[in-house]
């Protein structure tokens, strides 16, 4: 039947479609397999182990246990046993949270007149411009990270430069603090804010900004009403793409925080390391997707409301 | 009433710096339709943005109403520019987008509400207030910015090709439509276009540019008959160019020699004084003002090359004698018998007074 449906010279539109579902489904499966192995997998892992007790020397014991779920916002206290806010597990989700929130700013307060600036250069131009944003990215993190370091630190470039020519007597204290982590994710993050902005802005249409002046607007006015609100999408892709990473930032607080300034990856990395509690650890990770996943329904939710209003 | 007195713009500097305007001088009238008509390049969307504020000139000086308007910004002058894409904001619906103008202006609400539904009115968009832009046509949208340009009431409305985009149908409609409307709101229009056709039928005045400089002013009939030079008579419709002979100046018209040998009366060029006789001028003859005849009793007299029928009229092609080509055009009359055929030996004529002189 099947081989008589091949040599059909002419088969029917319904065998067509039918053929296509399934030659479509075919082409899919090495994509669905991959990702159902690499994505869901190793999430499933962290949700059993965030329910099992902590093995002796890492690892965990097969023995369930809501502990873990229960220690990340309580702890017993070792002697009384009394039960308290696990206030330093809170302190890093504020601080991470905080940290990213301002990183997302920063970044769209340096980001926005970038982008703005290279898509008002001549078309040839923007390109260099471009590479020019992209060149630290592809530079590895780590190195940057210290080169930020070098700059920051008490002995170096700027606390140098600002003390030889007699603008303060001591060094500025400026490594080790959350300054430094807010500087140093700033500088990572900035170019996964200015390319969703910048691909909004090449699209947009400049006859729209000269109408804007046309019409009595002002450059603020025009920035307000016409410019922010087209590219729009660029800033909500741009905001995501830099708060979600930032949550979860290792290298970044571990150099320049110094061990001070804990955030959530750096929490989550010593359960795993040092403190050899896995199931804390996949907890803490989980309440981390948690917290992303409920951060942006409420920011997209925020921005769909007033992109009904005036979009 | 716009002053313009001297406006040169330049862009770039050193071997490749471009005049775009050069040394342009105008006086627009309020309330006119003033249309720069001219071949692209030729500087007429260069002045229009000049006058919005979007482009600062090199040289000269710009006023309306005594007021210079090149020390204010774009958007402290009372203009407004109906642009060549629309530009309507497409993040808007119609009457948001209309009433953008009036509430940068800070003007009252009720004032504005008032105003966009008269605007909406004018144009005829009522029914489409809400839709968003993408969501109506070209020729709607075409309204829409029309109506956005004209509510918060500019004393000078620029159009920057605005029919362009427009298929023939919709642009003929618009054209009458524009007319109406300048003359409804009494607001001057500085119109741009490169479509003759378009410039003749719609403008009170209009100023012909090429290369960066204004080549002759005039209304639409005085451009049409009495073409002040080659470029214009070329631009403006179709004409035939001949060589003659100035022979002499009689009255109000000038005799000149064809190159046939015969004599005839010609209408001196445009703001000059008459050629000296014997000089070799040039002569613009429009197609339609030429007729076939005799050979024997005609002008000039040449083989014809060339029948091409276009339904409301037919377009002869003779070679003339001399080598220049002329064209000319005879309306098809019901029983009118064509008694030429291509390779016929034929005559032109023309009446005395209606070939014109051009400058050289």
């Amino acid at each position: 039947m099947s081989d008589m449906a091949l040599s059909d010279p002419a088969p029917s539109p319904e065998t067509r479609a039918r053929r296509e579902r399934r030659s479509r489904w075919l082409l899919l499966t090495p994509a669905l397999v991959i990702l159902s192995l690499a994505a869901s997998g190793p999430l499933l892992v962290v949700v059993i182990y965030s329910f099992l007790t902590p093995g002796d020397y890492g690892g965990v014991e097969w023995q369930f246990s809501l502990d873990p779920w229960f220690n990340v916002v309580a702890e017993r206290d070792f002697f009384t046993e009394e039960l308290k806010l696990a206030d330093a597990h809170l302190l890093v989700f504020w601080r991470s949270i905080k940290l990213s929130l301002m990183t997302a700013i920063l970044c769209l307060i340096v980001g926005f007149p970038t982008a703005y600036f290279i898509a008002t250069r001549p078309a040839h131009r923007r390109d260099m411009w471009m590479l020019l944003i992209m060149i630290p990215f592809w530079t590895n993190l780590l190195i940057r990270t210290f080169a930020i370091m070098e700059l920051i630190r008490n002995q170096g470039t700027i606390n140098t430069l600002l003390m030889a020519s007699g603008v303060i007597d001591e060094p500025i204290q400026m490594l080790y603090t959350e300054f430094s982590v807010l500087v140093g994710m700033t500088y990572v993050y900035l170019p996964l804010m200015i390319l969703p902005i910048y691909a909004s802005m090449e699209r947009l249409d400049f006859n729209l900004v000269e109408a804007g002046y046309d019409l009595y607007a002002t450059r603020l006015q025009v920035l307000r009403r016409i410019i922010f609100p087209l590219v729009k999408p660029g800033v909500v892709a741009g905001s995501i793409l830099v708060f979600v990473p930032c949550l979860g930032a290792y290298v970044t607080p571990r150099v320049l925080g110094g061990g001070k300034q804990l955030m959530l990856g750096n929490l989550i990395e010593l359960q795993f390391g040092q403190l050899r509690n896995w199931p804390l650890g996949a907890a803490l990770a989980l309440t981390l997707l948690a917290v992303v996943m409920v951060a942006l329904v409420f920011y997209v939710r925020a921005i769909g409301r007033e992109g009904e209003h005036n979009a | 009433m716009i002053e313009i007195e001297g406006l040169t713009k330049t862009f770039g500097e050193g071997p490749t710096a471009f005049t775009a305007l050069d040394d342009v001088s105008v006086t627009i009238q309020s309330n006119e339709f003033f249309t720069l008509l001219g071949p692209s390049g030729c500087g007429k969307t260069t002045l229009l943005r000049t006058i919005a504020g979007f482009l600062d000139p090199t040289r000269g000086k710009l006023t309306l109403d005594g007021e210079d308007l090149l020390s204010k910004p774009p958007h402290h002058r009372p203009v407004n520019t109906v642009f060549q894409s629309y530009a309507l904001f497409p993040h808007m619906t119609v009457s948001e987008n209309i009433a953008f103008g009036l509430q940068m202006l800070k003007r009252p609400k009720a004032e504005i509400s008032a105003t966009v539904s008269e605007m909406l009115e004018l144009v005829q968009m009522t029914a489409m207030a809400d839709r968003k832009t993408a969501q109506i046509s070209g020729g709607q949208q075409q309204r829409v910015a029309l109506a956005r340009a004209l509510a918060p009431r500019p004393k000078v409305l620029l159009l920057d090709e605005p029919l362009s985009a427009l298929d023939f149908k919709l642009r003929k409609e618009m054209q009458l439509e524009l007319k109406r409307l300048q003359h409804e709101t009494g607001i001057t229009f500085v119109f741009v276009t490169h479509d003759q056709e378009e410039a003749l039928t719609m403008s009170d005045r209009i100023a012909v540019m090429n290369a960066g400089t204004i080549r002759q002013i005039g209304g639409p009939r005085d451009i049409y008959d009495h073409p002040a030079e080659r470029f214009v008579a070329d631009f403006i419709g179709d004409t035939n160019f001949l060589k003659a002979q100035m022979l002499s100046t009689e009255g109000a018209g000038s005799k000149v020699r064809l190159s046939s040998g015969a004599e005839i009366m010609a209408k001196p060029a445009q703001g000059e004084p008459p050629a000296t006789n014997g000089a070799s001028v040039t002569l613009a003859v429009r197609p339609e003002h030429a007729d076939l005849c005799d050979p024997n009793s005609a002008l000039l007299a040449g083989s014809l090359k060339n029948v091409v029928y276009f339904g409301t009229d037919t377009h002869y092609h003779v070679g003339l004698e001399s080598g220049e080509m002329f064209i000319l055009r005879r309306q098809n009359q019901p029983g009118h018998t064509q008694n030429w055929a291509t390779g016929d030996r034929v005559g032109l004529d023309f009446a005395p007074g209606t070939a014109q002189i051009l400058k050289d």
